[in-house]
């Protein structure tokens, strides 16, 4: 019995001397997966135009509802949008998002795309209703890396 | 006047000096366990992390104390102080470095020399275990009450094979008194002399202090919390001080006994002394990492039917040698 103590023992202190494990998180990051679903994203032409065009197929894929979107006819002299209508009102509860994806599996003209990130709070609920003011890409240098997370997914876009 | 002024320094020094370690043991306890289990720890509260006992003490002191509905409130609050108390008083009589001059005073670095310092000891720990039966049976609750039960009888068990493996030292030592002890390891300490005994004792001490693999009182898998379960905020907090008090101070009666207290080459008494806990104190979380629980029925069987029987053999074999030795 005393020898299994003696090997229990030297198992530890074996482990004592590993590398850890642990990622000290706020220094050190880890590298994301290509696949990753983070936080939503609102894409645009390169001409500047916002590529979603207010069609709600998001929101009627979304499995629990956190999409509102309110459509508007777009002025043809000056155009929000390449189709017909633009989303005039386009809100997403990010506390009632569960990040599946359907949205961007939806989406016919790839307007919407889940990002890479992951640290977003704020002090309220209310706070975590996103518009278009918080999701449309506002970083031109942005729009790269969201294509090619959007082109890695082989997403089909009809546009 | 100035003797009275030194005894109050000394005890305000000593107990402080007890209760910050102690305090500090459940930073290193952390820090062992994640080394084992390759993890960091906390360290994120001041350098290296140690100022998390701080954090954690003022979380405790902001914390609600629950009380259950059907408690005894009154033991259920003395209870945590009837544990400490007694783990506190008991290092009283522990000597933690040689005589020093001070101011023109000399000044024993130990609280209060008693002549039967180890019955002291041992008289204080059996009734530190009051304060868990009580807290326990006042929480009106099972999983405490368990834990109170196995508490008793384990601390029954093994506080006697706790008292004979010492004895070997005391007969070649010829006296009670901690500091005679120590005065007793100038060419060697004791553990060349007792080895079964320090063995003995070392496990005994584990079984004393609740600790893996005899942590029967607690055993979080199966009584969640044993007899502190229901037991919240600053009582707990208290708890926990005295056990960690407790194990502190049977370290230091270990190193006193078998590893010649605070004697020890080039660094000053009192750091060999902490050291010497120190290591102790670590082996005790080692142990804890690497080893599982005994079974009920174990337990009890290896108290009475191995331990015992070796301290006796142990008191027996050392008593026929210094009857050789004398003629």
């Amino acid at each position: 019995m005393l020898g299994e103590v003696f090997r229990g023992l030297w198992v530890t202190i074996k482990h004592s001397v590993r590398a850890r494990e642990t990622v000290q998180y706020p220094e050190v990051r880890e590298e994301l997966p290509p696949g990753y679903r983070g936080l939503h994203k609102l894409l645009l032409w390169e001409d500047g135009l916002e590529r979603c065009v207010g069609c709600k197929l998001c929101a009627a894929a979304c499995p629990v509802e956190c999409i509102f979107v309110e459509s508007g006819e777009n002025n043809p002299a000056r155009p929000v949008s390449k189709g017909e209508r633009y989303a005039r009102v386009y809100e997403i509860n990010e506390l009632r998002c569960i990040f599946c994806g359907y949205c961007e599996e939806a989406c016919p003209v790839g307007a919407i795309v889940l990002g890479g990130e992951y640290e977003f709070r704020a002090d309220s609920r209310q706070k975590f209703i996103y518009g278009k003011r918080d999701l449309l890409v506002k970083r031109p240098d942005e729009i790269p890396e969201l294509q090619r997370r959007y082109n890695e997914k082989k997403l089909l876009t009809y546009v | 006047m100035a003797w009275l002024a030194i005894i109050i320094i000394k005890v305000v020094v000593a107990f402080g000096a007890l209760l910050l370690i102690a305090a500090y043991m459940s930073w290193m306890e952390r820090r062992v366990f994640a080394l084992v289990q390759v993890r960091y720890g906390p360290n994120r509260v001041g350098p290296a992390g140690l100022l998390q006992p701080i954090a954690d003490g003022i979380k405790l002191m902001f914390k609600e104390t629950v009380v259950p509905s059907q408690a005894d409130k009154f033991v259920f609050f003395i209870a945590p102080a009837l544990t400490l108390i007694p783990a506190l008083a008991a290092f009283a009589v522990v000597p933690f470095g040689d005589a020093v001059t001070l101011f023109g005073h000399k000044i024993d670095l130990v609280v209060a020399d008693v002549n039967v310092g180890i019955l002291y000891i041992f008289a204080l720990s059996g009734i530190g275990i009051y304060g868990v039966v009580l807290g326990a049976w006042a929480s009106n609750s099972k999983y405490p009450l368990m834990g109170g039960l196995r508490a008793s009888a384990q601390l029954i068990s093994y506080e006697l094979s706790l008292g004979m493996s010492l004895l070997g030292v005391v007969m070649i030592s010829g006296s009670l008194s901690l500091k005679d002890i120590i005065a007793g390891q100038v060419d060697y300490p004791f553990i060349f002399l007792q080895p079964l005994g320090f063995i003995l004792f070392v496990v005994c001490m584990l079984a004393e202090t609740n600790r893996t693999p005899f942590d029967l009182p607690e055993a979080e898998s199966e009584l969640t919390g044993g007899f502190h379960t229901e037991y919240s905020s600053m009582n707990f907090a208290v708890y926990f001080l005295a056990e960690y008090c407790n194990m502190i101070t049977l370290s230091a009666v270990a190193a006193t006994f078998f590893l010649g207290g605070w004697r020890g080459p080039f660094l000053p008494p009192v750091l060999w002394f902490l050291i010497k806990i120190i290591a102790f104190m670590f082996f005790f979380m080692w142990l804890r990492a690497s080893s599982p629980r005994l079974r009920y029925d174990q337990l009890m069987a290896f108290g009475w039917k191995v331990l015992l029987p070796l301290a006796i053999l142990n008191v027996v074999v050392t008593a026929v040698f210094i009857y050789l030795m004398d003629s």
